[in-house]
């Protein structure tokens, strides 16, 4: 069984019972640390419930990170 | 140099806060924010690149710097709610520099959007500091809503074009409880000194010190030019008067024209 989700504008099939923190993983030289927040369906998932909120079909997820700005 | 600028309680020596856009690469930005002097920076969210190289908070950590995240490129009220809560998480500061913009031709302030987002941040625990027009009577609606501060444009971002309406500045400030950030519109020194004399607290520059030749004589020009402002003000300036004041005195001027004695 898999997921298909829209990672910053991209579908992405996942493993069934993916969480936001197997997302953030899968991403190339993501951090880890700070500068990095990610909001699913338009609603910010904090960093203590990225390995407990699983992503469901069609979910839309952002990942952003610090540029420079402003 | 300055006397603390502070804001929601918190001071900070250095009167000019930094744009960090507009950098060509982090090397210039580490030696534009050493020549500033700056304590607090302002940072963007965008979608995390992958093939991205260092991060920008590597860089102002190690020059000892705060971060002062925005909202660049929101429209709507909602969009900006959304960014402000992201940015706290990747950033853990309930500071935010909140910007709503109505078009990407002028980039100017949607009141009407950012009052709202103002306020349901406010709310939401944020400390806000809104970027603004120009217009008192925005910024006391913004302070009105619990704004922290008030950042209004001298002229649009990017534009260089210094402080179009230093009337309207002037009001604005007479009448603010919070301070008031002139954000926007610095092409040079001067135009940062100017902002200062009218009774600015602080600075916000980005492209005058990005976008210049030299970036970092830049940034050295405007933190001299913001201090120049600073001592300007508190010596107090003449009166601006019409006709000449001669600063000789006239008596005892000698006389030539023997002819009429």
């Amino acid at each position: 069984m898999t997921v298909t989700v829209t990672v910053n504008g991209e579908d992405r099939e996942l493993p069934a019972g993916a969480t936001v923190a197997s997302v953030i993983e899968s991403l190339h030289n993501a951090p880890e640390g700070r500068g990095v927040a990610v909001a699913v369906e338009g609603e910010v998932v904090p960093r203590a419930r990225w390995p407990t909120t699983e992503l469901r079909e069609g979910a839309t997820v952002e990942v952003v990170a610090a540029v420079q700005g402003g | 140099m300055t006397a603390p600028l502070t804001i929601a309680g918190r001071d900070f020596a250095s009167r000019l806060i930094l744009g960090t856009g507009g950098f060509t690469n982090h090397e210039v930005l580490a030696s534009a924010l050493e020549a500033s002097g700056t304590q607090m920076c302002t940072v963007a969210l965008r979608r995390l690149d992958p093939a991205a190289r260092g991060s920008i908070l590597d860089v102002l950590d190690a020059a000892g710097v705060e971060v002062l995240p925005n909202t660049a490129g929101c429209y709507t009220a909602r969009d900006a709610i959304i960014t402000a809560q992201l940015a706290r998480e990747a950033f853990d500061t309930a500071w935010i520099k909140l910007e709503v913009i109505g078009d990407d031709r002028t980039l100017l302030p949607d009141g009407v959007e950012l009052l709202a987002a103002a306020e349901a941040l406010v709310d939401d625990g944020f400390t806000v500091l809104p970027y603004t027009t120009d217009d008192p009577i925005l910024a006391r609606r913004l302070e009105d809503v619990g704004c922290a501060a008030v950042m209004p444009l001298g002229s649009p971002i990017g534009s260089g074009m210094g402080i179009r309406n230093p009337y309207n500045i002037s009001i604005m400030i007479e009448r603010a409880g919070v301070p008031v950030i002139l954000d926007a519109g610095v092409g040079t020194a001067s135009d940062a000194t100017l902002a200062i004399e009218l009774g600015c607290d602080a600075v916000l520059c980005a492209s005058a010190i990005s976008r210049a030749h030299d970036p970092a004589a830049m940034a050295r020009a405007i933190r001299l030019g913001v201090e120049a402002g600073w001592l300007a003000r508190q010596a107090g300036r003449i009166p601006r008067r019409r006709y000449a004041e001669a600063s000789t005195p006239d008596e005892g001027l000698p006389v030539f024209d023997t002819s009429s004695q």
